[in-house]
C-alpha cells in the first residue's frame, strides 16, 4: 500500500511537462525496439512464411542451423573478412594518421579526400569497385598489365573474392579510422615525448613505447567498430557477387536476407539473426577483454 | 627536406588512391562505352548519352524525390524528438528518467540483425509495406541522437533555464526558442549524420519496398545494376552511381567539418 503511494507521489513530484517530452520516444521504443525483441524471441521457435499461420517447431530452427553447412560457411566467410579487414584497416589508418599528424600544408585537404569514400553510399562504392575489379577490362588489371604483370581474377577466384571485398571495405571505411587515430594522437601529452627524448629514447622506441600503448583505447574502438561493420556486410556481396563464387562471399547478413526474403523462411531467418547478434556481442566483449588486457 | 618530400609523396599517393576512382567514375559516365576500360580521365567524345539513357530507363528522378522525402522526414523527426527526450533527460526531473536512460543505452547495444525481421513483420501487419511510412517510421528516432543532445544540454548553464522559467516560459518554449538557437552545431551534426545514413541506407528499402515508384535512389540504382536493366553497359552504371553520389558529395563540400567531426564523435561515443 505505502509502496503504491510512494509511486504516485514520485510521479506527482515529477515536472509536469516531462512526460509529454518523452511520450513519443516511449511509443517508438515499444513499437520498434521492445515489440521486435519480444517477437523475435517468439519467432525463432516457429516456422513461418508470413502468409500461412505460424507453426510451433520448438528448437528445430537451431537444430537446422547447426547442421546447415551454409550457415557455417557464412560464419567462416565473416571471420575471413574480419581477419583481413581489421589488421589492414589499423595499419593503413595508423600510417596515414601519423603522416597527417605532423604539421604541414594541406592537411585539411588530404583529410577531406581520405574521408570521401566514407560519406558516399556503399552502392556507389560497390559499383565503382566492380569495374575496378573486372577481370577483362577492369582498371586494376589494366594497371597490372602496364607493369607487365598477369591479370588477377579478383572476384572470380573463390580464394580471392572475399579478400577483394575486404580490401574494398577498407578503402571505404579507413577515413573514419584515420580521423579516430588523429584524435587519439592529439590526446597523447607532448611531455611524454619530451622526457623520453631527454632520456635518450629514439624515434622508434618512442613509437613502440609511447605512441602505440597510448593509442590502445582507439585500437579497441576500431576493432569493435570494424567487427560490427563486418557482421553487417551486405550490400557489397549483394551487388558484386551475389554471395559467390562457390558461396565464398556469402556474408551472414546476406544469408539472413536470402533466407527471409528469397525463400520466405522467417522463423529460420530470425533464428539466424538471433545467433548472429549473440556472436557479435560475445566477439565484441571478448575483443575488449583481450585488447584491454594486452595494454597492461 | 627529403623526409618532408617523402611524406608529401606518400600523402599524395594516398589522395590518388582515394580520389582517382571517383574521378574515373565521373569520366566514365561521360565517355563512350568503348573508352571506359582505359585509365585516362579524358575523352575527345564526351557526351551525356549515358545520363540520357539512365533517365529514360529508370524513374531515377522520382527516386531522387522519394529519397529526399524519406531522408528529410527522418532527419527532422530525429532532431525534433531526439532533442525533446535529450532535454527531458538532461534538464527535467521526473520519475523513471533513470530507467528511460538505461533503456536508451541498452537500445544502442542491440545488433540490428535481431530486430530486422520482426520490424519487417510489423510493417506487414500494419499494412505499411510499399509506403513512405514504412521507410521512415523505424528510423524516426535514434537512441544515439538522444544521448548526444542530452550530453550537450547538460553543459548549458542552469541559470539560463531558471531565468526563462521565472519569466513564465513553458518547457516547450524553453527548448525550442531558447535552447535550440544555442545548439546549432549539435543540431547540424545530428542532422547531417542522420541524413547521410538515411540517404545511403539500402537494406531496409530493399526489404519493405517492391514498387518501383516508391524506391529510394540507392535502392533503384542497386536494382538497376544487378537486375540486368543496365544490360552490362558500364557507362549507364557509372552515370547512375554518379547521380546517386552527387547530393551527399555536394553536402559534404559545404559541411565537411561537421561530417568528419560528427562521424569521429559517433565512433567514440557509439
Amino acid at each position: 500500500m505505502s509502496y503504491k503511494i510512494n509511486f504516485i507521489k514520485a510521479i506527482r513530484h515529477s515536472e509536469k511537462n516531462s512526460y509529454w517530452f518523452i511520450l513519443p520516444y516511449v511509443i517508438f521504443f515499444l513499437l520498434f525496439v521492445a515489440y521486435p525483441l519480444v517477437f523475435s524471441f517468439i519467432l525463432i521457435f516457429h516456422r513461418w512464411n508470413v502468409v500461412t499461420p505460424m507453426e510451433w517447431v520448438g528448437l528445430k530452427n537451431f537444430k537446422r542451423m547447426f547442421s546447415d553447412p551454409q550457415f557455417f560457411k557464412a560464419m567462416i566467410n565473416t571471420f575471413v573478412f574480419l581477419l583481413i579487414h581489421i589488421p589492414l584497416q589499423i595499419g593503413v589508418a595508423l600510417g596515414f594518421s601519423l603522416l597527417l599528424y605532423s604539421k604541414g600544408a594541406m592537411r585539411g585537404f588530404f583529410r577531406a579526400v581520405y574521408f570521401l569514400p566514407v560519406i558516399v553510399s556503399g552502392v556507389v562504392v560497390t559499383i565503382l569497385w566492380q569495374n575496378l575489379y573486372s577481370y577483362d577490362s577492369g582498371v586494376l588489371n589494366s594497371l597490372l598489365n602496364v607493369f607487365g604483370l598477369p591479370k588477377v581474377p579478383w572476384l572470380i577466384d573463390p580464394d580471392i573474392a572475399m579478400p577483394s571485398i575486404a580490401v574494398m571495405a577498407t578503402w571505404k571505411n579507413v577515413g573514419i579510422y584515420i580521423v579516430l587515430f588523429l584524435v587519439g594522437l592529439q590526446n597523447i601529452p607532448k611531455e611524454m615525448y619530451e622526457s623520453a627524448s631527454l632520456d635518450g629514447a629514439g624515434k622508434y622506441s618512442q613509437f613502440f613505447k609511447i605512441t602505440l600503448p597510448m593509442l590502445n583505447s582507439t585500437m579497441v574502438l576500431i576493432v569493435v567498430l570494424s567487427t560490427i561493420g563486418g557482421f553487417s556486410l551486405f550490400i557489397e556481396p549483394y551487388v558484386l557477387t551475389g554471395g559467390g563464387p562457390m558461396q565464398s562471399t556469402m556474408s551472414g547478413m546476406l544469408y539472413i536476407y536470402n533466407q527471409a526474403f528469397y525463400f520466405g523462411h522467417m522463423g529460420y531467418a530470425a533464428a539466424l539473426g538471433f545467433v548472429f547478434a549473440l556472436v557479435i556481442l560475445s566477439v565484441v566483449l571478448l575483443q575488449r577483454k583481450v585488447v584491454e588486457a594486452d595494454s597492461v | 627536406m627529403t623526409k618532408s618530400l617523402l611524406k608529401y609523396f606518400a600523402l599524395l599517393a594516398g589522395a590518388a588512391i582515394f580520389a582517382y576512382p571517383f574521378l574515373w567514375m565521373l569520366a566514365g559516365s561521360i565517355k563512350p562505352e568503348m573508352e571506359i576500360g582505359n585509365l585516362s580521365l579524358w575523352s575527345s567524345h564526351a557526351s551525356f548519352h549515358s545520363y540520357e539513357q539512365v533517365l529514360t530507363k529508370i524513374p531515377i528522378i522520382r527516386s531522387f524525390f522519394n529519397s529526399i522525402i524519406v531522408s528529410v522526414s527522418t532527419t527532422a523527426s530525429v532532431v525534433l524528438f531526439g532533442s525533446m527526450v535529450g532535454y527531458a533527460l538532461a534538464r527535467l526531473r521526473f520519475f523513471g528518467s533513470k530507467l528511460l536512460f538505461a533503456l536508451i543505452l541498452f537500445t544502442m547495444m542491440i545488433p540490428f540483425q535481431i530486430t530486422l525481421i520482426p520490424q519487417y513483420i510489423l510493417m506487414v501487419k500494419l499494412g505499411l509495406t510499399d509506403t513512405y511510412a514504412s521507410l521512415i517510421a523505424p528510423t524516426m528516432m535514434s537512441a544515439f541522437s538522444i544521448v548526444v543532445f542530452r550530453q550537450f544540454f547538460m553543459s548549458l548553464p542552469q541559470a539560463l533555464i531558471d531565468a526563462a522559467r521565472i519569466d513564465g516560459c513553458s518547457e516547450f518554449r524553453i527548448l525550442f526558442l531558447l535552447i535550440w538557437p544555442l545548439s546549432r552545431a549539435v543540431i547540424i551534426t545530428v542532422a547531417i549524420l542522420t541524413f547521410m545514413s538515411s540517404w545511403n541506407d539500402v537494406l531496409w528499402p530493399l526489404i519493405v519496398v517492391r514498387d518501383r515508384a516508391l524506391m529510394t535512389m540507392p535502392q533503384l540504382v542497386t536494382i538497376f545494376v544487378i537486375g540486368g536493366e543496365a544490360e552490362s553497359q558500364l557507362g549507364l552504371q557509372l552515370a547512375a552511381a554518379t547521380l546517386l553520389a552527387l547530393p551527399v558529395v555536394i553536402a559534404y563540400s559545404f559541411f565537411q567539418r561537421y561530417f568528419i567531426e560528427g562521424m569521429a564523435y559517433t565512433g567514440i561515443k557509439g
